[in-house]
């Protein structure tokens, strides 16, 4: 386990450097950030005066090892020092890029853990429901809400349920408050959101863990529980089930670690202030620690969830050998 | 001899006392399928008594398992439709309750299926897979379940078993799987196991190995055996009495030895022909059974194995294609050809072949 985790997030970190620098290099093909920072009444000097503060006058690699070198060392800037890890200050809001991101977290991951646990709960259980009660009319009902909801948009059924609930004065708008200050307005707060976020999902859900544990309850190991005598349900939880972890588990890694990275259009729709509204302001406004930081952090939670994945495995299938 | 008299097509209460321990008769299991109704098996009686073991023999798709998995009731209900008998001591199988029939398998009657690496969970050890049945079965706790896989490992003559009771399957070579998919049968001791090509995915030295458990193990506790397979040989040496099976039918019963040395059926003469001989000459050609075997949607009229078999002309006009020959009860072949007529061509022509 120690050696797999260990070659594992070196890999990471390469993947990372190579990514980062990518970014970096891209960026400036794309145009002069000064010119954005430095407002209507430009001028030549300002121009020169802004590369100088921001360090942009000099050479890209140069610049991309100081970028670099802050995020494990820190870095001292004119306009003060900045400590590791810094990912620079905001070209857009002069904010430090590090402490921008820690306070937009909390929503983006509240967002994520809530709307997880509401499509893994619905998606799943509706899923299981369906398979168990297979060619019943509760599972063609289940089946055929699930088509039908897999296609719903979140920038459709947002605005949707924001007039029905929230316009008509039904329920609060939806707003991100701290868990820790009031739970319960934490709760309320983002209970649409959540639900709005979870809906594409839920129906994702719902086919992936129906159509997998159809083809579980055909394999031959099942049977063979079965002919010894072993409860249907017993059968359908213990033996069928444990086959369709696999996929399952593979799917809902790629899944985290996209929403932990920014529900972009949720967070949008919903007038939330996470890091995927963070990733789009930045992107827009050319404002380059920013969509570094923002790149890297949701990059090395890919990479995290695909080691934990990875590692989840080993446990689901004892076949699997983490080498 | 302990397939007692009886017709195919109207089954007769026995008349020489009490029931036998397996009986089935005239079975008929039918798949609907997107192309249509599948006949798998079309007609089907037998009866096996304890401590006997009745081989089945036939290419796939005859029926065999098909057959076999009815017995134990693992067809989906919802697309299958099974009629006929099915009584194990006197107790209807066919139609009983779903929980009537958890109580029996695994514990009265058990199956072993082929290929173990498949139908051994990968993802529970071996030892837990053993000792499921048994503690559901028995009640027993989870100590005497392990305690209890340990022995069966043991008598399947699986070496340490007190370390490998906790590997999974796929630490198990080949033989071994099959071996703990055995004691996983066995753990309950069932008074009928159904072994469904407990040997096909073996080489043949762990085949013989196999075979000689199974056989010990019945003399050990009386079981009633029923082994299906494709392999002339492997039935040979272990069962009673053989079933040759076609097309969901059986065209002929007899003992093994009546079998084997007095074939009357044609696909029988087919399948011992086909069968490679070590005392036979190397440069002498098999003969295979032309053709395939025939589609279940749509089977041939009249005798199934018309179409394949060479001795349509010896039966004269189209009596083959048009009527399906009854088995008679008792030593029987399912064949129009008149008993003369077989005895004939099976010296003259077949059992020079034979060597």
């Amino acid at each position: 386990m120690l050696p797999f985790l260990l070659r594992r997030t070196f890999g990471a970190i390469i993947t990372l450097v190579l990514l980062s620098a990518f970014t970096f290099f891209i960026f400036f093909s794309v145009g002069d950030p000064a010119t954005l920072a430095c407002g209507k009444n430009c001028t030549a000097d300002n121009i020169a005066l802004i590369h100088q503060n921001l360090g942009l006058d000099q050479p890209v690699p140069v610049q991309y090892w100081h970028f670099l070198v802050g995020i494990f060392a820190g870095r001292d800037f004119t306009l003060g020092h900045c400590s590791a890890p810094c990912f620079g200050y905001s070209f857009a809001t002069k904010q430090d890029v590090w402490s921008t991101m820690i306070d937009r977290l909390p929503t983006t991951a509240s967002l994520a853990i809530g709307g997880a646990v509401a499509f893994l709960v619905i998606g799943l259980g509706a899923g299981l429901l369906a398979a168990w009660k297979r060619g019943t009319l509760l599972d063609k009902t289940v089946t055929g809400a699930s088509m039908v909801l897999s296609s719903v948009q979140i920038y459709i059924l947002g605005p949707i349920v924001l007039g029905i609930f929230v316009y008509s004065g039904i329920m609060a708008a939806p707003k991100y408050v701290n868990l820790t200050s009031n739970p319960a307005s934490w709760f309320m707060g983002l209970l649409i959101p959540w639900l709005v976020m979870s809906t594409i999902f839920t129906a994702q859900y719902t086919r992936m863990a129906r159509s997998t544990m159809i083809e579980q309850l055909q394999e031959e190991h099942v049977r063979t529980a079965k002919a010894k005598g072993m409860p249907a349900r017993y059968v359908f939880l213990r033996y069928a089930w444990r086959g369709s972890l696999i996929p399952i588990v593979t799917i809902l890694g790629i899944d985290l670690s996209s929403l932990f990275g920014g529900a972009m259009i949720t967070e949008y729709t919903f007038q939330l202030a996470g890091l995927g509204r963070l990733a789009i302001d930045s992107v827009k406004t050319l404002d380059l620690p920013m969509v570094m930081g923002v790149l890297i952090f949701s990059a090395a939670l890919i990479l995290v969830f695909n080691i934990i994945v990875d590692a989840t495995y080993a446990f689901i299938d004892p076949r699997v050998r983490l080498s | 001899m302990t397939t007692p008299p009886k017709t195919e097509e109207k089954p007769a209460p026995n008349g020489s006392g009490s029931d036998p321990f397996l009986s089935v008769r005239d079975l008929h299991i039918r798949f609907s399928t997107e192309d249509g109704i599948v006949k798998a098996v079309d007609g089907l009686s037998f009866d096996l008594e304890r401590g006997q073991t009745l081989g089945i023999v036939g290419e796939s798709g005859s029926g065999k398992s098909v057959t076999n998995l009815a017995v134990l009731g693992l067809h989906n209900p919802k697309s299958t439709e099974i009629t006929g008998e099915i009584h194990l001591e006197g107790q209807e199988l066919t139609g009983a309750k779903e929980k009537t029939l958890e109580k029996l398998r695994g514990n009265k009657m058990a199956m072993i299926f082929q290929d173990a690496l498949t139908a051994l969970s990968p993802y529970y050890t071996v030892g837990r897979q053993i000792a499921e049945p048994f503690i559901k079965h028995t009640g027993a706790s989870k100590r005497e379940g392990r305690q209890r896989a340990i022995e069966m490992l043991t008598k399947v003559g699986i070496p340490q078993p007190t370390l490998r009771v906790d590997d999974y399957p796929h630490q198990f070579s080949g033989g071994m799987r099959q071996r703990a998919m055995i004691a996983m049968a066995l753990v309950c001791n069932p008074e009928l196991l159904i072994a469904d090509e407990p040997t096909t995915a073996l080489d043949v030295t762990v085949q013989a190995q196999i075979l000689d458990l199974l056989k010990d193990l019945q003399q050990e506790f009386g079981s009633a055996i029923i082994l299906i397979t494709h392999d002339l040989g492997v039935v040979a040496n272990t069962a009673d009495d053989l079933l040759v099976m076609y097309a969901g039918r059986a065209v002929e019963r007899g003992s093994v030895k009546e079998i084997l040395t007095e074939p009357q059926h044609p696909y029988t003469w087919g399948l011992l022909s086909s069968m490679p001989r070590l005392s036979s000459d190397v440069s002498e050609a098999l003969h295979p059974i032309p053709g395939s075997p025939p589609s279940l949607l749509n089977p041939p009229s009249g005798c199934a194995f018309n179409p394949r078999c060479g001795f349509t002309g010896e039966v004269g006009g189209t009596r083959c294609g048009d009527e399906r020959p009854a088995l008679a009860p008792g030593r029987a072949a399912a064949c129009h050809l008149g008993s003369e007529q077989k005895q004939t061509l099976f010296t003259e022509q077949i059992k020079p072949r034979l060597g």
